[in-house]
């Protein structure tokens, strides 16, 4: 029997050696040839991680801080640890009621799944923060308070200028350009949150993570050997001048229009307001969306940034460019004077002027000051006209528009804030193709007087005030005037003084002369300060539009651009106030005002001074119609809906 | 009968001692590491029994227990109560049908306080017992059909009431008990022709043709190299064993593949992928999956003890019990794969030789049968988690979490042990 049984045994042994020997180079084959799978395991194990760094400050040129972070606090659920807490309480807190609860709790286990932690409710305004930590302890572990950065603008001012951020959409996202992040990400959408987003990010650092089946992060990889840290973002420094910017926004309140000052030194931008100017604060936290509609919807459409992307007819104000050319070119002088009678009938049919007694324009400074517009159409046709090119129709036309685009007109000057628009100035080219070829320096008379196919932005005027007031040079506008820790050449562009056309001196004092002469004796009376000798220019554009299908006239825009003082010159301006008739009216003031609160920090207790105040705060120039349908009353000013 | 009243562990087989403690602690190490998170608190986990690998513990401590109970018993209680221990068994089975409770889809639980026990882990004892004092009765002549079909239906009644609980699993344990008759003098071929008929339908349906004709290639191979000197006096047999060769590669690359899709129906072929776990078990794909991911990442030295991504953090489903072998694979590598496999080797080889030392049938059968569990267990276990065999629920003897499991094997060992260290007093 045993012996018998002898081989048996082996055969036992020799099955179970060999199931073992398949297992074995079964487990070769996993373990030691296929590499494949040590890839797989740490795709299944390792959670890439990133660590937002805090986005840099904005100062402005006081060194005040007028773009910061925050911290808000979004209230996160993790569904499966939500046992026995009190939901009629916390509902009471959220004011929210019970089936909205149920819902966003589906919701958030339909996002995620029950066991991950999910934003129960993002940004929570501050009140229901408060009252929800101190009852925290009540409703842990299924909630948790997380904190989240955003962006907070304690002055309230500056909307248009500092931009805002916002996540990135979903054809951004696959946009190459974008290729550095990832859905979910906050980034600048405009203004200077938008142009100097690679400098304010930051560096995103990554963090390596183990994670679990469930994508739990269960602590560091490898003792964090790979992760690196997050960089925060750099800090600007602005020329901006905050509390001169909010003084704007204020005097713009309840008018369209905008006010853009520039510091003809070095090209800084010290204040730029669109008006109606919304706070910027209503754009972060708890109910961005919901303003952003209002306002993205609003008739006064408060989110067009008129100082750069407005294009009106320069009107008067181009006044001293039209002066400036005619002096270069040789047709005039300073001491050129015109016959006018009140109209220029050297075209046909009389172009108006507000003068008619005789020597109103006598030479350029009382033709400047006056405002004549008999002398300008004048001088205008003797520039185009000017043998030396030809005639108009030959090199005239071109040439003058090539003065024009040295000034900084008809194209982006190239503010760092972006969608500036170019405006128009009308060449050779543009007339031949609209008159085919029948056409002479009377067909575009009215752009001597700034009317016609001519429109400019507010800044192209403001810094057309700064070549004025440099007598032939200008920096790129700007706001950024230095980045903490700066590596990057963003800045190079706008170091560099830009010289305009090499015009004479004398002929910059003669219209220098001119415009000092509108705020002593002239137009500009209305935007004199006492002991500031200033240069300035008045404005009144035609408005025209379409109502009813028929071209209509309505209220002129009040337009004056004005540099102080005038012999050093610390400030350049330009203000638009969109229909609200002769520039001296309301446009003046508001410059007077911006320009004494800048040289002299404030505005004077003279009560002459507060009463030009007190109307200019006062004015509501907004259309009764435009106004009906807008809901930026209630947005803006006293009744604004302040971010928590 | 006098029995030396020397030493308490006289005659114990030290050996098989030793390799059960090295595997009981393997395991309840590798419990551990597939529950450990850096910060628990270990000590409070082992007190409040809140853990598997405390409760594995617990379970460790009652086993030992029950250990030297058996060990204190006169190994003649065995014998004598066998029968009755496996009627009981296949009463507590009914029993559990009629009252059972549901874990996990398969109605095969009791509930005694509060704890879950699986009355099926225990009828593998009780059957091992019967069948061993069936085979070594002296009535019993098992060149005859009769005692055969007996035989038979000793280890295949068990195993028709576990289906009947959903336990397809575990009654397929129950099959392992033909190698024990076979070491009795079941004709070879009759093991050899059923195991692989099942062999060869069930690796057509799972496993892709042509692995499975380099499997055959390579036993065809060992076989003809074990088998030379018979094949050296009767050339026929190479013929036979190449005969058997073509016919196996046929029956799966083509005969089965043709009736699966021309002879049975449709619903006939979906009900058989579905009981296979093969067909819309996503599930099912996903633990092989991710049990692959885990026991390849290991690498050839594994990434150390504690150090596993893939089985720390859950991405392996029953990590403790049925895929414990993950654990292993993933922080000891191929090499401490190989090691931990060669423990099993070592245990089954050593019981092997503890049965063969026997001049009892009853001793002998039951220790084989020790043997084909364990064996049948480890290949069926450890091949499900390296993707050679259907995921079906059978634990890794001694180290898989699992009181009921940890409890059974220890048993049987034990009554094993009992049953040698009195090997010379009666021939039984």
């Amino acid at each position: 029997m045993s012996v018998f049984n002898q081989p048996r045994r082996r055969v036992i042994q020799l099955i179970i050696l060999g199931m073992m020997s398949i297992i074995i180079v079964r487990l070769f084959f996993l373990q030691v040839v296929e590499k494949k799978y040590a890839k797989l395991a740490d795709a299944n194990a390792v959670l890439r991680k990133v660590v937002y760094p805090s986005r840099g400050i904005i100062y402005d040129r006081k060194g005040r801080a007028i773009l910061s972070n925050d911290v808000l606090y979004d209230l996160v659920v993790t569904p499966r640890s939500v046992k026995n807490i009190d939901t009629a309480y916390m509902c009471t807190i959220l004011k929210i009621d019970k089936e909205e609860f149920k819902k966003k709790i589906a919701d958030c286990i339909k996002k995620n799944g029950p066991v991950r932690q999910t934003v129960f409710m993002s940004l929570l305004p501050a009140e229901v923060y408060g009252q929800l930590q101190e009852s925290m302890y009540l409703f842990q572990p299924g909630f948790e308070l997380i904190p989240r950065q955003i962006r907070s603008y304690p002055y309230g001012a500056g909307a248009n200028i500092l931009g805002y951020i916002a996540e990135i959409s979903p054809t951004m996202l696959k946009d190459s350009n974008y290729a550095s992040y990832n859905s979910g990400d906050y980034l600048g959408f405009t203004g200077l949150e938008k142009t100097y987003e690679s400098v304010l990010m930051g560096q995103r650092g990554i963090q390596y993570l183990v994670k679990d089946n469930l994508n739990r992060p269960q602590g560091p990889y490898e003792n964090g050997e790979f992760d690196s840290a997050a960089v925060a973002g750099k800090n600007l420094r602005l020329s901006l001048d905050i509390e001169l910017q909010a003084l704007g926004e204020k005097l713009m309140h309840g008018k369209i229009g905008s006010i853009v000052a520039i510091d003809p030194s070095d090209g800084g931008i010290l204040a730029m307001v669109s008006g109606p100017s919304f706070d910027p604060n209503l754009l972060t936290g708890s109910y961005r969306s919901a303003n952003f509609n209002r306002l993205y919807q609003d008739t006064t459409l408060p989110l067009f940034n008129r100082a750069i992307q407005a294009q009106y007819p320069p009107g008067s104000t181009f006044k001293p460019m039209i002066a400036l050319v005619g002096l270069d070119e040789g047709v005039i002088t300073p001491s050129t004077g015109y016959p006018c009678g009140g109209a220029y009938y050297g075209c046909g049919r009389p172009i108006k002027c507000e003068h008619h007694d005789a020597g109103h324009a006598a030479n350029l400074r009382l033709a400047l000051s006056h405002s004549c517009n008999s002398y300008f159409s004048h001088t205008y046709r003797l520039s185009v006209d000017a043998a030396k090119w030809g005639g108009i129709r030959v090199g005239g036309m071109q040439k003058w528009a090539d003065y024009m685009n040295n000034f900084g007109f008809g194209h982006k000057i190239g503010v760092d804030i972006p969608s500036e628009r170019p405006g128009r100035i009308p060449d050779k080219k543009y007339y031949d193709a609209k008159y085919k070829g029948s056409w002479n320096s009377c067909t575009n008379v009215f752009l001597g007087i700034g009317q016609g196919e001519v429109e400019t932005t507010p800044l192209q005027m403001a810094n057309a005030m700064c070549i004025v007031s440099n007598r032939g040079s200008f920096f790129i506008p700007h706001f950024v005037k230095s980045i903490d820790n700066d590596n990057t050449h963003l800045l190079d562009k706008y170091k560099e003084r830009h010289v305009v056309a090499h015009i004479s001196d004398t002929a910059y004092s003669a219209v220098i002369h001119g415009m000092t002469d509108v705020i002593e004796s002239g137009t500009g009376r209305g935007a004199q300060i006492e002991g500031i000798t200033m240069g300035g220019k008045t404005g009144t554009a035609e408005n025209y539009a379409i109502v009813d299908g028929k071209r209509t006239k309505m209220p002129n825009h009040a337009q004056f651009v004005a540099f102080a003082p005038a012999e050093n010159p610390k400030i350049a301006i330009c203000v638009i106030v969109e229909r609200s008739g002769f520039g001296a009216k309301y446009a003046a003031p508001i410059a007077s005002l911006m320009i004494e609160k800048y040289l002299k920090d404030s505005i004077s207790s003279n009560p002459r001074r507060q009463a030009i105040l007190k109307t200019v705060l006062e004015t509501v120039t907004i259309p009764e119609a435009m106004r009906a349908k807008s809901k930026l009353d209630s947005l803006n000013s006293t009744v604004i809906k302040k971010r928590p | 009968m006098n029995r030396p009243q020397t030493k308490l562990t006289q005659g114990i087989d030290w050996p098989i001692v030793g390799l059960y403690l090295a595997l009981v602690i393997i395991g309840l190490m590798s419990i551990f590491a597939a529950e450990y998170r850096g910060d628990d608190n270990i000590w409070q986990n082992i007190i409040h029994l809140n853990k598997n690998y405390s409760r594995q513990l617990m379970w460790f401590g009652i086993s030992i227990v029950v250990a030297s109970v058996i060990w204190l018993t006169d190994s003649k209680f065995f014998t004598a109560t066998a029968n009755l221990v496996y009627a009981f068994g296949i009463l507590l089975l009914l029993l559990v049908l009629g009252i059972g409770k549901d874990v996990k889809g398969s109605h095969s639980w009791l509930v005694l306080g509060g704890f879950q026990f699986q009355p099926a882990e225990l009828t593998k004892l009780c059957t091992n017992l019967a069948l061993a004092k069936y085979l070594s009765s002296q009535e019993t002549d098992f060149n005859k059909l009769r005692s055969r079909l007996i035989a038979a239906a000793i280890a295949l009644v068990p195993a028709g009431i576990i289906i009947l609980q959903s336990e397809t699993g575990l009654a397929l344990v129950y099959f392992s008990f033909f190698l024990v008759m076979y070491r009795e003098g079941l004709p070879g071929v009759l093991l050899v022709i059923a195991f692989s008929g099942i062999v060869l339908v069930l690796s057509a349906l799972l496993v892709d043709k042509m692995i499975l004709f380099i499997i055959f290639s390579v036993i065809t191979a060992l076989v003809i190299y074990f088998s030379r000197r018979e094949i050296k006096r009767k050339r026929s047999r190479l013929l036979v064993i190449l005969g058997i060769y073509g016919f196996c590669s046929l029956f799966v690359m083509f005969i089965v593949p043709f009736a699966f899709t021309k002879v049975l129906k449709d619903y006939q072929v979906r009900r058989i992928e579905v009981m296979l776990g093969k067909e819309n078990d996503p599930k099912a794909t996903y633990n092989t999956r991710q049990s692959m991911i885990a026991i390849g990442s290991g690498g050839f030295w594994g990434k150390g003890y504690l150090k596993g991504t893939q089985t720390r953090f859950d991405f392996v489903p029953e990590q403790s019990t049925d895929f414990i072998f993950c654990t292993i694979g993933e922080d000891f590598g191929f090499v401490g794969s190989v090691l931990f496999i060669a423990i099993y080797v070592a245990l089954l080889f050593r019981i092997i030789h503890v049965a063969e030392r026997q001049r009892s049938t009853f001793t002998r059968v039951y220790a084989y049968g020790v043997a084909s569990i364990i064996f049948f267990h480890l290949a069926i276990n450890i091949s499900m988690t390296i993707g050679l065999a259907p995921v079906i629920g059978i634990p890794l003897p001694l180290v898989s979490y699992g009181g009921s499991s940890l409890l059974a094997f220890t048993m049987l060992i034990f009554i094993m042990l009992r049953l040698d260290a009195d090997r010379q007093m009666v021939l039984r």
